[in-house]
């Protein structure tokens, strides 16, 4: 099957600190691959490098085939093509939920305002948020602002989703209902790149998990073999870890 | 889906409205009945001291001779039409060029390093020279030089001084909206894929305008009282027009015609930018709590 997103030898530095230090990975498309590894390992950075809001320093980044790391690529466009959701929601406070979610396919795909917003409605029946279509970011609970915001990416009908630790900003409460709307893209066949910390879901939910130590990825594998048979040693400490802090 | 979740959050929301309306309700009475007191008490002390003192019967005579107002108030509300044309007309011009000046300000990467020079070089001049001088360097010079196409009318000059100086000022406003708004706004924008200047046209902008609007009024309040200033240059405006007054009467009364005239729509706006930042104050921590 034909890779969904390719990533060759990337590395990024922040002045002195080396945050990757040569990534290599693929993901196939339809495949769920879960980044797991302590803060600062570089899982944000390396999603930040697939959506072009950090610039590569070395190594290359295929999207369906086509380098985007090049010099002169329209970066908009490519990420028209990449969802991305972060940590901390970032909806646009001064716009209804419908607004945040058509602002994008009609600005840059030149969408009518009338399909637009059946697309963004459709989308927001299917996730439980059509009754808030009309509310503005602050008077949501964190669960819905952050299905808002997946809502937001998948408005521009992308061949990618990175997702970038959507549930550590929220009350253990609210993390359920975000990870039952990723399991449901997941299982109507989306291709993702997942930062997370929970690593319960991580098992159910990856086709392959990749634990990132100190900018590479250290080992990589199917869910079960790296949660239950890990090969680096280092990824059985930070698993003991994550076991002893009882998220296992 | 998570409609449990939801309701939830519906139901707080709800009862920490009702919350916060009790507690004002509950003491207002006695807060206005000492704020009533305090007042006045106040008021009538300073009543007292100002008309026993010993200069108060020529002060009455030369600054609130009653018939000297009501003769002289007419000629000054009708000059004073020329004061309100001249802060309305340089009050929409501000808007834009502060704005575009604050843009230019905000451009990211070395490229941009000599417009933001000149941006902020521009900010230092307007605000570093005294409103009097510019008006003057302006209004004397810009026709002195008798070029056919440009505008001969102090007025005209005077206008451009007030918005070249007010320019500088409320383009500072707008860049501290513009650097309010969390880079994380940008980001998610452009993640989206908006070029820059979507980014910044309908996430960043809308955010910091809505936010400066309070100080933005604030310089407004005072570009209006600066319109006297054009008097300086012989035209007649509300300042101009009492003088005149105040020199064919010998009485200064004139002079409080004018100020009645500028703070009778100077104070509504204060008020009006004060309600604002309240209700924006408001607003945020209905936010936070949410």
């Amino acid at each position: 099957m034909a890779d969904a997103v390719r990533l060759e030898d990337v590395r990024k530095s922040f002045g002195a600190n080396v945050v990757l230090r040569g990534i290599d990975l693929a993901v196939a498309e339809h495949d769920v691959v879960c980044l797991i590894g302590a803060s600062g390992s570089g899982k944000s950075t390396l999603l930040r490098c697939v959506n072009l809001l950090e610039r590569v320093d070395a190594g290359r980044i295929y999207l369906g085939g086509e380098e985007i790391t090049r010099r002169g690529v329209d970066v908009n466009a490519v990420r028209r093509r990449i969802g991305i959701v972060f940590q901390a929601f970032n909806l646009f406070p001064h716009m209804s939920v419908l607004r945040n979610v058509t602002l994008a396919p009609r600005r840059t795909l030149g969408l009518p305002r009338a399909e637009a917003e059946s697309r963004a409605l459709e989308l927001l029946e299917r996730f439980g948020l059509a009754d808030k279509r009309d509310e503005y970011p602050d008077r949501l609970s964190g669960g819905q602002q952050q299905r808002v915001a997946i809502v937001r990416a998948l408005a521009m009908r992308p061949e990618l989703m990175l997702l970038d630790e959507v549930t550590s900003a929220l009350d253990p409460e609210l993390v359920a209902e975000v990870l039952e709307v990723i399991r449901e893209l997941a299982a109507g066949g989306m291709t993702m790149l997942i930062a997370t910390h929970e690593m319960g879901f991580a098992r159910d939910i990856a086709t392959r998990v990749c634990f990132l130590d100190e900018g590479v990825i250290l080992e990589q594998g199917p869910p079960e073999r790296i949660f239950t048979a890990p090969r680096e040693p280092r990824t059985r400490r930070f698993l003991q870890r994550i076991v002893e802090a009882g998220r296992l | 889906m998570a409609s449990e979740g939801d309701r939830r959050a519906d139901l707080e929301v709800a009862g920490r409205r009702s919350r916060l309306l009790g507690e004002l309700r509950t003491g207002a009475g006695r807060n206005v009945a000492i704020a009533v007191a305090s007042t006045t008490v106040v008021v009538v002390a300073l009543g007292l001291a100002i008309t026993h003192a010993p200069g108060w019967p020529e002060v009455r005579k030369t600054f609130f001779d009653g018939h000297v107002f009501t003769t002289s108030f007419p000629a000054i509300a009708h000059a004073f039409l020329l004061n309100v044309r001249i802060f309305l007309i340089a009050e929409a011009v501000i808007l834009v060029v502060a704005l575009a000046l604050a843009v230019l300000r905000s451009l990211p990467g070395p490229v941009f390093f000599p417009l933001r020079a000149l941006a902020a070089l521009y900010a230092d001049l307007a605000r570093g020279v005294p409103t009097i001088l510019v008006i003057a360097l302006l209004g004397f010079g810009a026709p002195a030089l008798g070029i056919s196409w440009v505008p001969s009318s102090v007025v005209f000059w005077a206008t451009v001084g007030l918005v070249l100086v007010y320019s500088g000022y409320v383009a500072e406003v707008y860049r501290a909206g513009i650097e309010s708004v969390h880079p994380s706004q940008e980001a998610a924008a452009r993640s989206l894929g908006l070029s820059r200047w979507q980014a910044l046209r309908f996430v960043v902008l809308p955010q910091a305008i809505r936010r400066v609007v309070p100080p933005l009024l604030n310089d407004f309040i005072g570009l209006q009282k600066d319109t006297a200033l054009v008097g300086t240059l012989g035209a007649i405006e509300a300042f101009n027009q009492s003088s005149i007054d105040t020199n064919a009467t010998f009485n200064y009364t004139p002079y409080l015609a004018a100020a009645v005239l500028f703070v009778a729509i100077t104070i509504p706006q204060a008020r009006f930018t004060d309600w604002l930042v309240a209700r924006g104050r408001r607003r945020r921590e209905a936010g936070r709590l949410a």
